[in-house]
């Protein structure tokens, strides 16, 4: 073997954020993930998509420590973390924007934001309250509000916010844009595209195909617990007809 | 009623209502945040009771048994979490009840062991040993009126500490919504460990400084236990505001009622009847607010 493929692989490996291996997931006895493998690159933005109740959401929460898959393994930057307790990934640098939401309604959107803020695993701390409410300056104006005072697009926002204010490496993104109002919508997803090149990587999971495949790298399509596709976005809009049958789009 | 006689019992009624508070707060903080029913919560009153008694007698001073037995019991927190508690956040309340009731008797024991069953006093610190002279013939003992200050500080600087620094955050946040405050980093177990030695502390805490004012008897902790749980249900569960009011409320009424009954019993009253005002009372909020006076909010 050549030196120069060691050494491309032990990169790529050091490149790799975050990793599922083999997962498998339950909830009782109904079997949700059948041996997904998925991993996120450095600098990478990948789509995850598939029909309601595919194990999108499952996929993630035992990538995150809160479903401790049955068999497989987690890894972040290459460090073992199968099993490990949710605050440790996340110290890891994972920060998680959950399916609906997660704000603490008891809490104001500044407590919101502060609780959760804190240098991120290397001691980066780029993203400071200042700078998330430059990016959102709809929260500037909410700060002193509780959070379930907010609209649901600021609700929104704050979970990107707080979720960037642990200066993470990896973004995982549930449904970011669910219920929102296209105009509200467009608006996420603008500022998922300037996280993007601020140079965070992410997971999202979205229903938007158009707008997720504008955004990601690579797409990856989960069909009854299993990754059916795996690619570029070109690739996957030259064949609609699989399209329409993994994802009715 | 003598305008005198009326101050005295209106002190008297706060100071009983705040030192309540210290017990009742922890007790309302483990249900509110960590859903757990703890019954034991009396017998660290009774703990720090005793731990006071014990702990003049061998260190020949109050502060230092009052430093050295809070150091004791938050210690004591940490162990009772870490061996009993933390098993419990994911069970129904039968077995918290079952548990913590488990524990009010070991403790019992280990008190009638270690210390007897007999009634002991705790003479007040020198220090604070005088009295303030309201007419000719009646005063105000410095102690208690030090005791209420001491309770005014703690629940301030607890109020601080939950409504203004980062940890009363999580601490809410954690209250709200237990994966997502992992999910942010934060270390839940930990936190919960620290509210829980919280809890304790202050329970004993308040024991130690009411020995000095009641006496040191082996059937407290249970007198208190329950007292603190009408608390809670008036104040609403899992607030900390509400247990406030409700503490006030319930150190004025209880001791009013004996008072006051005394006062218009033209025909015999018996004086447990006096005891029975603050059930009365509860039944009353209740009625009126089914969920207590403040509803449950970390806020
Ligand atoms: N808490 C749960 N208990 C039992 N079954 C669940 C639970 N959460 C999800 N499921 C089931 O697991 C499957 C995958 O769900 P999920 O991962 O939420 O899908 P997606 O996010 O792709 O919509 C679905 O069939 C769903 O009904
Ligand atoms: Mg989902």
């Amino acid at each position: 073997m050549a030196a120069a493929d060691c050494l491309e692989l032990e990169d790529m490996s050091d490149d790799v954020l975050i990793e599922a291996r083999g997962i498998h997931a339950y909830y009782g006895a109904s079997h949700v993930l059948h041996g997904v493998d998925l991993h996120l690159r450095r600098g990478e933005t990948i789509g995850l998509m598939g029909r309601n109740g595919m194990g999108k959401t499952t996929l993630l929460r035992s990538m995150l420590g809160l479903l401790p898959p049955a068999s497989g393994s987690v890894q972040v930057r290459g460090r073992g973390m199968t099993g490990a307790a949710p605050h440790r990934i996340a110290r890891a640098g994972v920060a998680y924007v959950p399916e609906g939401r997660g704000i603490f309604p008891n809490l104001s959107v500044r407590e919101n934001l502060l609780m959760a803020a804190r240098a991120g695993h290397d001691g980066r701390d780029d993203w400071t309250l200042d700078r998330a409410l430059d990016t959102f300056p709809r929260l500037r104006e909410r700060l002193a509000h509780g959070g379930q005072q907010l609209s649901g697009g600021e609700q929104q926002m704050l979970t990107i916010a707080r979720a960037l204010l642990t200066n993470p490496d990896v973004l995982i993104l549930d449904e970011a844009t669910e219920g929102l109002a296209p105009l509200v919508a467009q608006e996420i997803w603008r500022i998922l595209q300037r996280i993007r090149e601020s140079g965070i990587s992410s997971i999202i999971v979205d229903k938007n195909f158009s707008a997720v495949s504008t955004i990601a790298d690579r797409n990856v399509i989960l069909v009854k617990g299993q990754i059916v596709f795996q690619g570029g976005s070109e690739a996957l809009r030259a064949r609609p007809q699989l399209l329409q049958a993994w994802l009715g789009v | 009623m003598d305008p005198y006689i009326f101050l005295i019992q209106l002190l008297n009624g706060v100071q009983y209502g705040l030192l309540l508070f210290l017990v009742a707060s922890g007790l309302t903080l483990i249900f509110g945040i960590m859903g757990v029913i703890n019954l034991a919560h009396g017998s660290f009153y009774m703990l720090g009771a005793y731990l006071a008694w014990s702990l003049t007698a061998q260190l020949g001073n109050f502060w230092l048994a009052l430093l050295a037995g809070f150091v004791l019991s938050v210690v004591l927190g940490i162990l009772l979490e870490w061996l009993f508690i933390r098993h419990l956040y994911r069970r129904d309340h039968l077995q918290q009840v079952l548990l913590t009731y488990g524990l009010i008797l070991i403790f019992s024991e280990l008190r009638s062991i270690v210390w007897g069953d007999d009634v002991h006093s705790v003479a007040v610190p020198t220090l604070l040993a005088g009295s303030i002279p309201l007419t000719e013939t009646l005063a105000y003992p410095v102690y208690r009126v030090w005791l209420s200050i001491v309770c005014v500080v703690l629940a301030a600087g607890m109020y601080y500490l939950i409504q203004h620094t980062r940890l009363g955050m999580m601490v809410r946040a954690g209250a709200s919504n237990r994966e997502m405050t992992q999910s942010l980093g934060i270390d839940i177990g930990l936190l919960y460990r620290l509210v829980f030695a919280f809890g304790v502390a202050l329970a004993a805490f308040a024991g130690m400084l009411a020995a000095p004012v009641s006496s040191v008897f082996p059937g407290m902790g249970n007198q208190v236990l329950i007292i603190c749980f009408v608390v809670v249900v008036i104040g609403g569960i899992g607030s900390v505001k509400g247990a406030m009011a409700a503490a006030l409320l319930i150190g004025l009424v209880d001791t009013f009622g004996k008072v006051v009954e005394f006062e218009i019993s033209g025909f015999r009253v018996l004086p447990e009847l006096a005891g029975m005002s603050v059930f009365v009372m509860m039944a009353i909020v209740l009625l009126w607010r089914p969920e207590g006076l403040f509803a449950r909010r970390l806020r």
